[in-house]
């Protein structure tokens, strides 16, 4: 599923909403995360998984063709875990969804 | 950095303020949101939201592990797990660079 088959069939199931409003609601909420991300805040969405962002120090990398030393910059990194709900239906698929 | 923790609440109020429903429909939609994610997956098919990143199932094989504590070697069932890979434009966001897509 791409982004806009997931728009498509919310917008199936709400008649009542224009395709662009459904499509302003999911930018808006992946946006969101982005900016909690950005600030490094947590996102948690309990039955489904939880973002973070992890640190990674700086260190000396090597550029792979020429040997040649890198300094890499310190940087975040976003991490997602797969929530306990989301985990066991990834194995139960016929299980009944809990919402 | 303040570790603060955002939940589906202050998803819903973020619809509420942008897209101009109710309170009570714009927590409705948030959760159809996660539950059209949720339902994609567990039927095995990955999702691609361009510009954040794509949730894939993979599949693992059958390995043996260990109780840490007892030492004992303990079977782990073949099973799906569902990884989270970040575009390049969400890495470059939460590090504070406009996202262009573009290399440094």
């Amino acid at each position: 599923m791409i982004k806009s088959e997931l728009v498509q069939r919310i917008a199936t199931a709400n008649p009542h909403l224009y395709q662009r409003d459904v499509e302003n609601i999911v930018d808006a909420i992946l946006d969101e995360i982005t900016l909690a991300l950005a600030r490094g805040d947590r996102v948690e969405l309990r039955g489904f998984g939880a973002f973070s962002v992890k640190n990674r120090p700086a260190r000396l990398g090597r550029n792979p063709r020429t040997g040649a030393q890198v300094k890499v910059q310190e940087k975040v990194v976003p991490y997602f875990k797969t929530g306990k709900e989301m985990r066991d239906r990834l194995n139960k698929p016929h299980a009944a969804p809990t919402k | 950095m303040s570790g603060k923790t955002i939940t589906r609440a202050d998803l819903s109020e973020v619809v509420y303020q942008k897209v101009g429903l109710s309170r009570t429909e714009s927590a409705a939609l948030v959760e159809l949101v996660l539950t059209e994610l949720a339902d994609s997956l567990a039927r095995g098919e990955n999702v691609k939201l361009s510009s954040f990143g794509s949730f894939i199932v993979r599949q693992k094989g059958e390995r043996v592990g260990r109780n840490p504590k007892t030492g004992e070697e303990v079977p782990i069932e073949p099973r799906r797990v569902m990884v989270f890979k970040p575009s390049n434009i969400l890495k470059q966001r939460i590090n504070g660079r406009n996202g262009d897509a573009k290399k440094r």
